[in-house]
């Protein structure tokens, strides 16, 4: 087999120098009745070129050539090229865990510069790239506020992400601190009143997430003035990174969980993605995942080392902050690539893109139906209320290639036939007036459903 | 490494000094040159109640991590706020270094935990020295 | 530097050489350099700060500013300063690092496979969905077991996962139970798991074997018992060969066993954790499947189950419909909830799917056969020089301890940095905890002859450094671009991202202050 380095004469030679007969002797420990006399029965030995041939067939029975408007968490955004070519090296490819610094230094400084670069982006003080994906991270965020504050009542808007909010249920049912739901007003943003009413001296945190899963970008200080007010931690959950561009930053925020995806991480139908916990100076200790810091070695010269490591599993087990033993260093790689190639500069200009192509597209789709909370700020989702059910029209659309705006429906029957619609730079004017000229088209019906 | 004759010790490496109704703790010099370089020390905030046997905080090297135990029950008045920014004074002089002072709920509880002579002993054997 | 009376030894593999300086990004950056170019907007330009009011962001913040060529070099030459598999054998123990195929790479990055939206119709996912079953089919076969989930997204996180399978498991039956037993060679996430979700952690103590004490736990399982955690081989590289026991006394008093599957590159083809009592265990896709570190992430950790737990997997489920398409359920009423977001990392199931394929049912075998008989080379070729604290045989890992070599003071950290001048990444130090001065060796089966025959080169003359002249290793390495790192100064006072250029133009010591 060809990732296999030894011919047969070696492997009888080494055996040989073993002391054993066969290659068998060494498996004896394994009781007989559960050695495998049968070949697995999974597909044979495959060629490169069939193995190509394989995915290329699969690839070609997913979307192919269509315009798309989703977002919901996952976002269509241009990946640099450059990205690629870097994080391909094999030294950063098939490179290990940073536990030995002296010959790690390239993949310890690449996570400085993404630690900076994310306190840079959301105004907190430290950061991590240790959590799986936005969801998990809400979810340790939340656990980390329950440590912090010794509560455990916790609060999370309901225009947080509908799946980050079923695995934070899935952390919490076991742990005491399950959450409650806040409710959205008419503005699309969480219901101020309600939280001021729901926050009390036993709340560990306030998860809003901003912008929301509406688009709708929240009043961060509001919030967190009525949070802090009874000594309850403020989560902001990002699911779109690259708002950060345009948006200020949730300053007011004792913890920051956000998703990087957008940081050229490729959609890849739901993962590997980039979760990023950041966080006040005084809640380092609290804070879970791998950190790296920045040191001398014997001769003065700089250098990074994985620091901190005692809140982590490997030392302190069933004592430890988290389970979590990963380090997400390749994607946060290209996190951090991304941002760089876009710059100070850049990050913003990307994102203004974003605001201008999410604006034009809501305007003109405005015209044949409603878009909800018009009059708040939002970035580049909005939500789409149509008199015709959204099965219907999202047959309409797939007819001319488009995929449409995602069919809230199921998360959220309150609003009745609402549908959620991402515009990215990569959306094009064609596209956009493509999809309002089939929208435009509707059957006119009498029944909204 | 000479123990204080007029500290008493416990069996998880804490040393304590009563003086009336104060008690004062630390960890001792076989703990702190088992942890190796202290980075970190998670005391208890002032007022806290501490329980005989019962973890009161930590105590954190680069690769360890160290529960302290404690050797009397009472309430903390007071906290070496030194070792927040300089905890390698118990690299230094462990039998220096105080961690907490407690207002012992009962003096003579000290009584029962071991001499110095006994707990030289105690690690010898641990050590196999 | 070291002393140099004693002997020194030859290093084969490795030779001085020159790699880059680089900075930091920000200390190379400049107002105006750029390294993107936005197509021109074809839609009306907006105001931002009238369109967010309050919401807009005033200041930008500080990303640096450089060219695309600043860039490439300046990742090109930190990557030149860390090792790889790409360059030599890392013989870590429990990781295997195993070669990384290219063409599992080549594959993730087709169009149609990484611009698949996770919420596409399912109409127009089919091709991942195909993907993701076949997968689950061939994981399925090579566990013994009935039924699997590919969400988790880490070991850690299949681990979770896996509990959390057991306790909705014992719940179905009236009582969660409370408590969860793991042997006191298991790696680190198995409590911190076990305490996540509620249950209180039972360490076993490992036999003088350092297995498992299957006396002692038949004792201590009683109907408070949910589950046992074991690895299989254990870490010290064993196979649990009275494993069936081991599943008897648990399943007699309704506990589970879980297996943790990091050790299967031991087991691939050879046995079938499902077939030797397992009830449920992970997987992980960056060890056993090829999917690679990265530089300590993103991994995959799918969970595979014997039907009784089968009603509790995390939604959705994937399963084939009348039509004949693919589609998630999420009518699944003892569903444990979802443990991530969408579906779990994609793109660690193309790559590990390509893998199996690549190897088919003769490659995986062999593979497992070589990985098993690397190790037990070494282990011949080193035995007498290092102590092997347990005479049971080795799987696909050697466990080592320094004893030997501590009457000079010289330790397992010592020797393993002393490794790194000979041109290898150290193996597994101090691991397992029940095992003092552990040198814990996993070659894989990527290793060639001569490498391995490189690495015990090494590794016998650091034995004999130890002996004549311990202080080469104790300050080793030597030939590093930066020597050991103060990790003490790190920890106590911890700088966590760099803080601004120089005030005034004066340099400061290191270009980073303390926050």
């Amino acid at each position: 087999m060809r990732y296999l380095p030894k011919s047969d004469a070696e492997r009888a030679a080494m055996l040989k120098e073993i002391g054993v007969s066969s290659i068998n002797d060494l498996f004896t420990a394994i009781p007989e009745e559960y050695r495998l006399t049968r070949d697995l029965n999974i597909p044979r030995q495959m060629g490169e070129s069939e193995i190509i041939d394989y995915f290329k067939a699969a690839a070609a029975k997913n979307a192919n050539g269509y315009a798309s408007f989703l977002g919901a968490g996952s976002y269509r955004h241009y990946r640099p090229v450059v990205i690629d070519s870097l994080v391909q090296r094999g030294e950063f490819l098939t490179s290990y865990t940073p536990y030995q610094a002296e010959i790690t230094q390239g993949t310890l400084q690449a996570i400085f510069e993404f630690q900076t670069m994310i306190c840079e982006l959301t105004g907190m003080d430290i950061a991590n790239a240790s959590m799986y994906d936005g969801s998990t991270g809400a979810a340790e965020a939340v656990m980390m506020a329950v440590r912090v504050t010794g509560r455990d009542n916790v609060l999370v808007a309901r225009t947080a992400h509908p799946e980050y909010r079923e695995v934070m249920h899935t952390y919490a049912q076991h742990q005491g601190h399950d959450a409650k739901e806040v409710a959205y007003g008419q503005d699309g943003r969480i219901d101020l009143a309600a939280l001021e009413q729901a926050v009390t001296e036993e709340t560990a945190c306030v998860l809003v997430q901003s912008p929301n899963f509406f688009g709708v970008i929240e009043d961060i200080p509001a919030v967190a003035e009525i949070a802090h007010k009874k000594g309850a931690l403020l989560i902001v959950s990002i699911a779109e990174a690259i708002s950060l561009g345009i948006v200020r930053p949730p300053v007011e925020a004792d913890i920051v969980s956000m998703e990087a995806q957008s940081f050229g991480v490729a959609m890849s139908y739901g993962g590997p993605y980039c979760g990023v916990l950041a966080a006040k100076e005084k809640y380092l200790r609290q804070m879970p995942g791998r950190l790296v810091g920045e040191t001398k070695d014997t001769e003065g010269s700089r250098g990074f080392v994985l620091t901190l490591s005692t809140r982590e599993q490997h030392i302190r087990r069933e004592k430890a902050t988290s389970n979590i033993c990963t380090n997400q260093a390749l994607v946060a790689l290209m996190a951090t690539i991304f941002m760089t190639v876009y710059g100070k500069q850049g990050i913003r200009d990307l994102a203004l893109q974003n605001l201008a192509k999410a604006k034009y597209a809501a305007d003109a789709i405005g015209q044949h139906g409603k878009v909800l909370f018009a009059g708040t700020p939002r970035f580049h989702e909005f939500l789409l209320v149509t008199d015709e059910n959204p099965s219907q029209l999202s047959e309409r659309l797939l007819d001319r290639k488009i995929i449409g705006g995602l069919d809230l429906r199921k998360w959220y029957p309150e609003l009745s036939n609402a549908t959620l619609w991402c515009v990215t730079e990569l959306t094009t004017k064609e596209q956009i007036d493509a999809a309002v000229g089939v929208i435009a088209e509707a059957p006119v019906t009498a029944e909204a459903r | 490494m000479a123990y204080p004759e007029k500290y008493k010790y416990t069996r998880e490496h804490e040393w304590v000094e009563a003086a009336g109704n104060i008690g004062t703790v630390g960890i001792t010099d076989y703990a702190q040159n088992s942890l190796g370089d202290i980075v970190f020390v998670d005391a208890p905030k002032i007022g806290t109640k501490v329980e005989k046997g019962a973890v009161f905080g930590s105590v954190e090297s680069v690769k360890a991590v160290s529960d302290l135990y404690s050797p009397v029950t009472g309430t903390v008045t007071e906290v070496n706020e030194e070792l927040h920014s300089s905890p390698e004074k118990i690299n230094s002089d462990a039998h220096a270094a105080w961690i907490i002072k407690v207002e012992l709920s009962d003096p003579n509880e000290v009584g029962s935990l071991l001499s110095a002579a006994d707990y030289e002993k105690f690690i010898a054997e641990e050590t196999g020295k | 530097m070291a002393t140099s009376n004693g002997f020194i030894g030859n290093t084969r593999k490795v030779n001085a050489h020159l790699t880059q300086n680089e900075g930091l990004s920000f200390e190379k950056s400049s107002p105006g350099k750029k390294a993107y170019k936005l197509a021109p907007l074809d839609v009306p330009e907006v105001d931002p700060a009238a369109l967010l009011g309050e919401a807009h962001r005033s200041r930008n913040a500080e990303l640096p500013e450089l060219s695309e060529i600043e860039i490439i070099r300046h990742f090109t030459r930190l990557s030149t300063w860390n090792y790889a598999i790409d360059l030599g054998m890392y013989p870590l123990g429990s990781c295997t690092m195993k070669y990384n195929p290219r063409v599992n790479e080549f594959v993730s990055r087709l169009e149609g496979i990484a611009e698949a939206h996770p919420y596409q119709p399912e109409t127009l996912s089919q091709g991942s969905l195909e993907i993701i079953k076949l997968l689950q089919d061939c994981l399925i076969e090579i566990t013994g077991m009935d039924a699997i989930t590919l969400q988790p997204a880490a070991g850690a996180h299949g681990e979770f996962t896996g509990i959390l399978l057991a306790r909705a498991y014992h719940q179905s039956k009236g009582n969660p139970r409370k408590t969860v037993i793991i042997p006191d060679s298991a790696h680190g996430t198995n409590p911190a798991t076990a305490a996540t979700c509620g249950y209180q952690v039972i360490n076993l103590k490992s036999n003088s074997k350092g297995g498992v004490d299957v006396a002692a736990l038949a004792q201590m399982v009683n109907e408070d018992t949910a589950a046992m955690m074991l690895t299989n081989p254990s870490t010290i590289g064993v196979f649990e060969n009275e494993i069936h026991k081991i599943a008897d006394v648990l399943h007699d008093k309704g506990a589970l066993l879980y297996m943790d599957g990091a050790n299967m590159n031991a087991l691939v083809g050879k046995t079938r954790p499902g077939d030797f009592g397992v009830d449920l265990m992970h997987l992980n896709l960056h060890k056993t499947f090829s999917t690679p570190h990265g530089g300590g992430g993103p991994g995959s950790g799918p969970v595979a189950c014997k039907k009784i737990l089968e009603p509790f997997l995390p939604i959705p489920v994937l399963s084939r419909g009348g039509d004949g398409l693919l589609h998630w359920n999420y009518d699944r009423p003892e569903s444990v909830g979802r443990v991530r977001m969408l579906y779990g990392n994609f793109g660690m199931f193309v790559r590990a799917l390509a893998y199996t394929l690549a190897n088919g049912p003769d490659g995986l075998r062999q593979t497992t056969e070589d990985a098993v008989l690397n190790a037990n080379y070494i282990r011949k070729k080193l035995e007498d020089l290092y102590d092997l604290p347990y005479d049971t045989p080795s799987m696909h890992e050697v466990v080592f301890s320094d004893k030997r070599q501590t009457k000079n003071g010289v330790k397992t950290g010592d020797i393993a940095k002393r490794l790194i001048d000979y041109g290898f990444h150290p193996y597994t130090t101090s691991f397992p905890l029940i095992v003092p001065g552990a040198l814990m060796i996993e070659p894989t089966e990527s290793e060639s002859r001569e490498e391995l025959d490189l690495f015990v080169d090494a590794m016998r003359q650091i034995a004999r450094e130890a002996d004549e002249n311990p202080d080469l290793i104790k300050t080793a390495p030597h030939s590093t671009r930066i020597s050991r790192l103060d990790e003490t100064g790190a920890a106590r006072k911890p700088v966590l991202r760099w803080q601004g250029p120089p005030e005034n133009g004066i340099e400061l010591d290191t270009a980073a202050k303390e926050w």
